[in-house]
Parts: C-alpha cells; sequence; structure tokens
C-alpha cells in the first residue's frame, strides 16, 4: 500500500479582508438571499400543483 | 503514452404521460422518439422509417474478467424489436427497457461532452413538444432526466471511456474505486430522503447522490439488479485488440453543465494517468459499497472512510490527493490525452475551485454542484412555507429540479452556471463534432441519408444500387474526423463516389 501524503490545503485568510470587502460580501450575501426569495416565488408559482399525487404517481419501470 | 480519453455518455430518461391513465411507458417512449425522428431535419427526407440501428457487433455479455465461466453472469438482453434511430449528429436515440434512452455521440473531450449533453437535453425538448402534436389534445408526454423514481427503482447515466486495452482490469479497479466513491461529492444530484429499506427521513432527510444507495457489488458484469462499482462489460466498439470501453453505471444525471463537466473531466485525467502509470497513491478502500452510501448519506462531507490498510479518510481528502497527483501527472505528461492544454487547464481549475468551494463552504458552489444547488431550493422553501422533511412538496420540488420542460424546470431556474453555448448546443442537435468517428457517421447520414441501411458505433452499411450492400468499418475512433474525411464527403455527390474515393 502506497503512503499516503497529507494534503496541503490553503484556507482563505480571513485576517486579511479589509473593512470594504466585509461589506462587499454583505452586499452580494443581501444579493444572494433577495435572489433566493425571487426564485422561490417562482417556485411557487411553478411548483406541481398537487404535489402528493405527483409524487406517489411518478413510477418508473428499472432501466439500464 | 495515454491514448486520447474520447468519451460518450448515454442517459436513460424518467417518462410520464399526464392526461391519461392508459398509457405504457415502452409505447410512450417509442411514440416519443418517432416524433422526434420524424422532424429531425437532413436525417430523412426520403425515406419512412428511420435509418436503424445495426447490432451486429452488440455483446453486452462479455465479460473484461476473460477468467469467469460463462454461466457465472446473465447476459443483458438486447431488444432489437424496440425504436432505434441513428441521428445526423452521430447519437444514438431508442428505447431501452422502459425508458427512451440518448447517447451522445463519441466526443473528444469533457467540453465537447457537456455541448453533446446538452444537445440531447434540446432533443428530448423537442421531442416533447413533437409528441404533443401525436397525442389527443390534453396528453402530454414529460421527460425527467434523473435516476430514481424514489421508490427503489432507478435507470443510469452511464459514461463511456476509451482505454488502452493493455491497462490491466485490476489496475482500472484499483484507480477507479476510490474515485468513483469521492468524486460523488461534486457529481451527485441530490435526493430528498432515502431508498434503503428501513431507512427513514430522520436519519437520511437529504443525500448527495440519486445512485449510490442502488449500488452492491464491487465489480461485475450486471447493470439491472446487483449494480457494482465497476462494470465489467467488455464490449470496445472498436478495434478489440487495442482498445477497451470502460463502461460506467455509477454517476448521476447532471443538471449542471459544470458538473457533468467535471464528472468526465476529473475520469478522463484519471484514466490517462493510469495508462501513464503515474498514480502513485491509491485509495484502497475497505468497504467500497458501503463507502459509497456513507459518502452520499454525509452533506458534512467529514466522515471517514475505511481504507483497506487499516486508516481513514474523508471523500474531500481523497479528491484533493488526486487533484495533487493529476497536477504531478500534467506537468510531466501535457494535458493532450484530454483533450489539450485549454480544456485539460479547465478541469484542474475547475476540480479545485470546486473541492477548495465544497470544503470552505459549500453553499459557495450552489452553481456548480447540482446536490447543493437543490438542497438551497428545498432550504428556502422549507424555511418560507415551515415544512418538515415528510412534506410531500418536498419530493416533488425533488423530482421537479429535473423536469426538462422549460416551463417547470427548476435546475432550469437554480442560477446553474453554463460553460458551453445555448445556440452551439442547439446546431449540435444536428451536427457531429468534427473530431471523432462521430463526424463520419454523422456526415454521411446528413448527405447521403438514402443510401443508409444501418449504422452503428463502429460501422455504417450503404446501399450502393445493384451491388451487394456495403459496410464501412470504422474501428479507429480517432479516425473519420473533419480532417481526415470532411473534403472528401463535400467533393463526393453520390455515396459510391465517396466510397471509391475512401477505398471502401
Amino acid at each position: 500500500m502506497a503512503e499516503r501524503e497529507q494534503i496541503k490545503k490553503s484556507p482563505a485568510r480571513r485576517d486579511e479582508e479589509d473593512v470594504s470587502e466585509v461589506a462587499a460580501k454583505s452586499e452580494s450575501g443581501e444579493k444572494l438571499k433577495a435572489d433566493l426569495d425571487d426564485l422561490l416565488d417562482e417556485i411557487d408559482d411553478v411548483l406541481e400543483t398537487n404535489a402528493e399525487d405527483f409524487v406517489k404517481s411518478y413510477i418508473q419501470k428499472g432501466g439500464e | 503514452m495515454a491514448l486520447p480519453k474520447i468519451v460518450g455518455i448515454e442517459t436513460e430518461l424518467g417518462i410520464m404521460v399526464r392526461g391519461t391513465t392508459e398509457w405504457n411507458p415502452v409505447s410512450a417512449s417509442s411514440l416519443l422518439i418517432n416524433a422526434y425522428v420524424g422532424s429531425e431535419p437532413g436525417g430523412l427526407d426520403d425515406r419512412s422509417t428511420p435509418i436503424a440501428w445495426d447490432f451486429i457487433d452488440e455483446t453486452p455479455g462479455a465479460d473484461a474478467r476473460d477468467f469467469l465461466p460463462p454461466e457465472f453472469a446473465l447476459p443483458p438482453e438486447i431488444e432489437t424489436h424496440l425504436v432505434n434511430a441513428v441521428l445526423t449528429n452521430g447519437a444514438r436515440y431508442y428505447v431501452d427497457h422502459a425508458h427512451p434512452e440518448i447517447s451522445t455521440p463519441e466526443c473528444r473531450d469533457a467540453l465537447s461532452i457537456v455541448l453533446y449533453d446538452r444537445a440531447a437535453e434540446l432533443i428530448a425538448i423537442d421531442s416533447m413538444e413533437q409528441a404533443a402534436n401525436a397525442l389527443p389534445p390534453g396528453q402530454e408526454v414529460i421527460l425527467y432526466k434523473d435516476n430514481s423514481d424514489r421508490k427503489g427503482n432507478s435507470y443510469g447515466t452511464h459514461e463511456n471511456y476509451l482505454l488502452d486495452r493493455s491497462l490491466p482490469f485490476g489496475q482500472i479497479i484499483n484507480g477507479a474505486t476510490g474515485h468513483f466513491v469521492s468524486r460523488q461529492i461534486f457529481t451527485g444530484s441530490g435526493k430528498v430522503g432515502s431508498e434503503l429499506p428501513g431507512v427513514g427521513a430522520n436519519h437520511v432527510p437529504y443525500q448527495l447522490t440519486q445512485r449510490a444507495e442502488h449500488f452492491e457489488e464491487e465489480v461485475g458484469l450486471e447493470t439491472t439488479l446487483k449494480r457494482p462499482i465497476i462494470n465489467t462489460r467488455d464490449e470496445p466498439h472498436a478495434d478489440s485488440q487495442r482498445y477497451r470501453r470502460l463502461h460506467v453505471i455509477v454517476g448521476d444525471a447532471n443538471m449542471s453543465q459544470v458538473a457533468t463537466f467535471l464528472k468526465v473531466g476529473t475520469s478522463c485525467i484519471l484514466f490517462a494517468m493510469l495508462e501513464d502509470q503515474s498514480v502513485e497513491r491509491f485509495h484502497l478502500l475497505d468497504d467500497p459499497v458501503h463507502a459509497m452510501h456513507q459518502v452520499s448519506h454525509d452533506l458534512t462531507l467529514r466522515q471517514p472512510l475505511k481504507l483497506e490498510d487499516g486508516g481513514t479518510m474523508t471523500a474531500l481528502e481523497m479528491q484533493f490527493d488526486l487533484l495533487a497527483q493529476a497536477k504531478e501527472w500534467s506537468a510531466r505528461y501535457g494535458l493532450d490525452a484530454v483533450g489539450g492544454e485549454t480544456v485539460g487547464e479547465m478541469i484542474l481549475e475547475r476540480w479545485e475551485q470546486v473541492l477548495t468551494g465544497l470544503e470552505s463552504d459549500p453553499d459557495s458552489v450552489a452553481g456548480q454542484v447540482d446536490w447543493v444547488a437543490k438542497k438551497r431550493l428545498i432550504d428556502g422553501f422549507r424555511e418560507r412555507h415551515d415544512c418538515d422533511w415528510g412534506d410531500s412538496r418536498l419530493r416533488a420540488l425533488d423530482l421537479q429540479y429535473h423536469d426538462l420542460r422549460p416551463t417547470k424546470s427548476l435546475a432550469a431556474r437554480a442560477g446553474l452556471e453554463t460553460i458551453v453555448d445555448e445556440t452551439e448546443a442547439k446546431s449540435a442537435r444536428h451536427d457531429p463534432p468534427t473530431d471523432t468517428r462521430a463526424y463520419f457517421r454523422g456526415r454521411c447520414l446528413q448527405k447521403f441519408a438514402s443510401s443508409v441501411v444501418a449504422a452503428n458505433w463502429d460501422s455504417i452499411v450503404f446501399d450502393v444500387g445493384d451491388d451487394p450492400l456495403r459496410r464501412v468499418p470504422m474501428l479507429e475512433p480517432a479516425r473519420g474526423t473533419l480532417e481526415h474525411v470532411g473534403s472528401l464527403i463535400d467533393e463526393s455527390e453520390t455515396i459510391v463516389e465517396l466510397l471509391d474515393k475512401l477505398g471502401a
């Protein structure tokens, strides 16, 4: 069995972030949340109306 | 040197008919494919039936482990009576068991396979539209690009890789098993709940993959029951002295283009590394099947997997180590085997980005990894509607993520990054890749459809009038490209002229 090396990883160095970067991040975080809200509105519109029947009737034969 | 990693993907689609209770999946699949083929430009100009698939070299029962007695495994049956068409882009579109299935044409690299996988989705979308015209009003055929009905029935998305016959099969098993288990962290399409008997929503509310739970063996010939992580079907569809086609059945169908790209790209690199004898550290798992389920059930990505030597590694650690070895390999051997510098570097960069993202904050790769993208929708929905994991709306959302109808697809709304051009993908529905033998197949179908009697992966049979039928073999997957035969096809007015020029 070949030996395994411990992998060196370089996690993001949080101590170097300055204030503007943090502000930008929280702004983009808010934008992400707004995007998700829009997306959830859309999902509410297009999601199959009778979820239980839909899920039950989704029966596939095995394949391959 | 490693051989060019020519690849293809076969996708079986889930199918439903709405608006009637009187339907069966085989006839619905046939209707769908016939409706599409009848509408495809170019391929059917003066014939009433699609160009048939030629079954002459189909031997799905051939086992790569030639030491096994033939009675050891039951060969899969070939269904020769169902709809089976060849498309002008070099793809195969057919009914397999109770599903429509599309096999992409042979592609030269991971980016090309993403283009033809997207083209296959567009073909499925066109097919649903054409089928609607053939059905009574109010009825609709719906296709899902997924791998499970969440009730224990699974259907596959199979990858195929061209390998050097001289690479011992044992090396493939040792090298690929750990990769297939650990790559699930970025290839998984996500699934609500578990299909294992006795495993409730409390234990597994959500998991990384659709397929993992359907695997029960480490190595074997089966694809429909007792599925193995390494499938031994030995059917090269090419010169069997030189080549092997590794038939990989463990993958999920991906809606994310980046996930498809990495699923195929990282595997191409691994196989090229094995051929160049450049894998220094094999990650041999103590119990690969158990580990496959463990990885799929572990949303933290931190669970240690037991290794054969008594140690442990997480799936992330295995992938980071394979990436490190891949970089060493590429520095030494270059990236020609996986399609050249541009595509090869893109695989390595994307691989590192996705692993780093999964390690630090999985939500950061919601635009690239399907199970993360789907989980983001589900978590948002749960919070908004305050529902628990047993709520059927979550299961509906899970299924509908894979709905291929643009008006209903949740994946299409999930903000997934695209890496191929949609206009090019539309053309790729009809035009073959230019850099594999699929080019010859596709162009012959486009230009000489009325002379093509049948075709398959490694030959085409032509009717040249009074003479006997002529079979043109295509046993070299990297030949028959635009460069090799493009001008010959352009300059030939008739099939006889072309065959004369080819010396066939």
